[in-house]
């Protein structure tokens, strides 16, 4: 573990949206704030939250999609090199691949053989995509098929299968599963553990907890939009071992794990609580909550909570 | 091949309800007119200075004392035989007249329409790519001036500017006064074009260059354009292999609907530069009480517009494979 580098390292991420409030008025709408995520060679790393906690944003950050009303602050780096937006420009599609949602990501007027190999009719183009089909067992009439055209169970093989037309060295994967059943999500987990094993990393974006402890080395959580805890996966075997409030009470919505769920909603950006954005939600919270939270290095993890404990909980 | 037998079926059903509709619809506005077709005709002087019987011999030759359902039930039955009838301003077959005036409408605004098509097709990609950027405000800029100004008032000031005080095109008419049919060149007659297709195409591109661009927003706005960004496409490979290939449908349709338009416009162009085209013979039908004539332009124009559209439908099947190979099976 020590001796693995860092292929991904985002540190104080902070997204912001210009807008406009009232009439002219312009408003700075943050939606990430303080974001660290570490992705290592081999590794699976899941960033675990509810819809509307920011994450998408988080993987439209590293590969310069965000829209230009957005402001963008923080450090990124990429296989130890700073990710600045000229790189980005030189690695995306190349070092690091997107494997979207949805099938909707595919233009709906090309064929699916052509689109994954990016137009490109190079004989060495045509060879890879070929055996990246013949990988993922899609059969040789995929390649004539338009994306309407797909399965689902298909249309995640094409995406993966387009992800890796170039040897990539981190593989953003963006809720891949919604909308497949739960072997075939089971499926597409054993093929990113394959593709981050041969050495490389995956930063996996999704809402699905039980998933993402089914397959990912470390757990990042989400909550409004910042990194809460960091964890690694077998930090929730039990929850005694988990630092944060918020992923306890993740862990205690499980099914196994008694399925209660706690009161309240995410808070929205715009009504942002001080200090710890969980606090309202939160049984053990203080007056101290409402200031500054730095994350903290706790037990091999990290957790922005000033209230855990060094030591294992009792 | 069922589907194929049950859609043109529809089509034709479609082309005659239609044709009746405007064929009614045209007829009951010539009919309720004030205007006394007799006295368009042989004019006012000569109308006021004729006996009363002679008044009332020429309104029965017209057949202005037949009740108005049994002469269009007649003009039906006569058109569907192939007789148009005759026209009462020019007193030759419609046919005749329609298929000259035609003619010459026919290159005008198959040019206007190609130019406008092409122009405006090109300023909507161009400016819908960069949004906000230098070429959009221009394209939005001329797009949303010229379409607010009339088409009458703008063919005046070109005529004004470019044929009036320029004097680099003949100021109307479709071949040279008082030139000998014999003796017209294609030249003078290109010539002659030039400044109505001119016109005529400025207009339409506004329209087309404001809806392309509406689409090309839509297109690089959209989750499969995102996501060729990621896989490292520069802008221009993505315009190149997905916003163009993604446009084309709604381009052609917007194509062919503006087929309607062009007719309209023409009407207003040919007036004001005198060229003798079908749109100029509407209007001197409709004014002159010419009932046989507008019937026939009626007709033969909504023909024209439904094929447009028609041909749209039929390509938006050929062209989207969602439409072609979604029928069997797909989602």
């Amino acid at each position: 573990m020590e001796t693995k580098k860092t292929i991904l390292d985002i540190s104080d991420l902070s997204i912001s949206f210009v807008q406009y409030d009232r009439g002219l008025q312009q408003i700075d709408l943050p939606v990430i704030t303080n974001l660290n995520v570490k992705v290592g060679e081999g590794e699976i790393v899941a960033v675990v939250g509810s819809s509307g906690s920011g994450k998408s944003l988080l993987a439209h950050a590293i590969l310069g999609l965000l829209p230009e009303n957005a402001n963008v602050v923080g450090r990124m780096e990429f296989a130890g090199e700073l990710l600045t937006p000229a790189r980005i420009l030189q690695v995306r599609g190349k070092e690091i691949a997107l494997v979207p949602q949805s099938v909707n990501y595919l233009d709906p007027l090309m064929k699916v053989g052509p689109q994954v190999r990016n137009g490109s009719k190079k004989p060495e183009k045509i060879r890879r995509q070929k055996s990246l089909f013949q990988k993922y067992d899609l059969s040789r009439e995929t390649e004539e098929l338009f994306p309407f055209e797909l399965s689902g169970g298909m249309a995640r093989r094409v995406l993966l299968s387009a992800a890796q037309m170039h040897k990539s060295r981190l593989l953003i994967a963006d809720e891949p599963t919604p909308g497949l059943h739960l072997a075939m999500a089971k499926r597409a987990m054993r093929d990113f553990r394959a593709f981050a094993d041969e050495g490389n990393g995956v930063l996996l974006i999704t809402h699905d907890i039980e998933l993402a402890l089914e397959v990912a080395d470390r757990i990042t959580v989400f909550y409004a939009g910042t990194t809460v805890e960091e964890a690694l996966v077998t930090d929730f075997s039990s929850e005694k071992l988990l630092r944060h409030p918020y992923t306890k009470a993740l862990w205690n919505a499980l099914p196994q794990n008694g399925f209660r769920g706690i009161e309240g909603l995410q808070p929205y950006v715009k009504d942002m609580p001080k200090g710890c954005p969980f606090g309202p939600r939160c049984s053990n919270r203080t007056d101290a909550c409402e200031g500054e939270i730095p994350l903290r290095q706790v037990r091999g993890g990290a957790v922005r909570c000033i209230l855990t404990e060094e030591k294992k909980e009792a | 091949m069922n589907r194929t037998v049950v859609f043109i079926l529809k089509s034709i059903a479609k082309a005659v309800s239609l044709m009746i509709g405007v064929s009614i619809l045209a007829f009951t506005l010539v009919t309720v007119s004030p205007l006394d077709p007799v006295r368009m005709n042989v004019g006012n002087t000569a109308y006021n200075s004729m006996s009363p019987e002679k008044k009332a011999e020429l309104a029965s030759y017209w057949g202005v004392d037949t009740p108005p359902v049994e002469r269009y039930l007649h003009w039906a039955k006569e058109f569907l035989h192939g007789n148009m009838g005759i026209s009462l301003k020019y007193n030759r077959a419609v046919s005749e007249i329609i298929r000259q005036k035609f003619l010459n409408s026919m290159v005008l605004m198959l040019l206007a329409w190609l130019l406008s098509g092409v122009l405006g097709f090109c300023m909507g990609v161009l400016a819908g790519a960069r949004r906000g950027g230098l070429i959009d405000k221009l394209v939005q800029g001329y797009s949303i001036v010229l379409a607010s100004m009339p088409t009458f008032w703008i063919a005046l000031v070109f005529l004004m500017l470019f044929a009036v005080k320029l004097q680099w095109f003949p100021f109307g008419m479709s071949v040279p006064i008082g030139m000998d049919p014999a003796d017209v060149t294609i030249f003078d007659s290109l010539r002659h074009l030039i400044l109505p297709t001119i016109t005529l195409s400025v207009v339409g591109v506004a329209n087309i260059a404001l809806h392309t661009r509406e689409k090309m927003i839509d297109i690089m706005e959209s989750d499969y354009v995102l996501y060729a960004r990621a896989r490292g496409d520069s802008e221009w490979e993505i315009i190149r292999r997905h916003a163009l290939r993604n446009i084309l449908i709604p381009a052609i349709t917007l194509q062919f609907a503006s087929i309607s338009e062009i007719f309209g416009g023409s009407v207003l162009v040919e007036q004001v530069f005198s060229y003798p085209g079908l749109g100029q013979a509407a209007v001197t039908a409709g004014l002159g009480g010419d009932v046989a004539l507008l019937l026939g332009i009626s007709v033969i124009t909504a023909v024209f517009v439904f094929g447009g559209n028609l041909i749209a439908n039929i390509l938006y099947g050929v062209i989207d494979p969602r439409i072609r190979r979604g029928q069997n099976g797909g989602k």
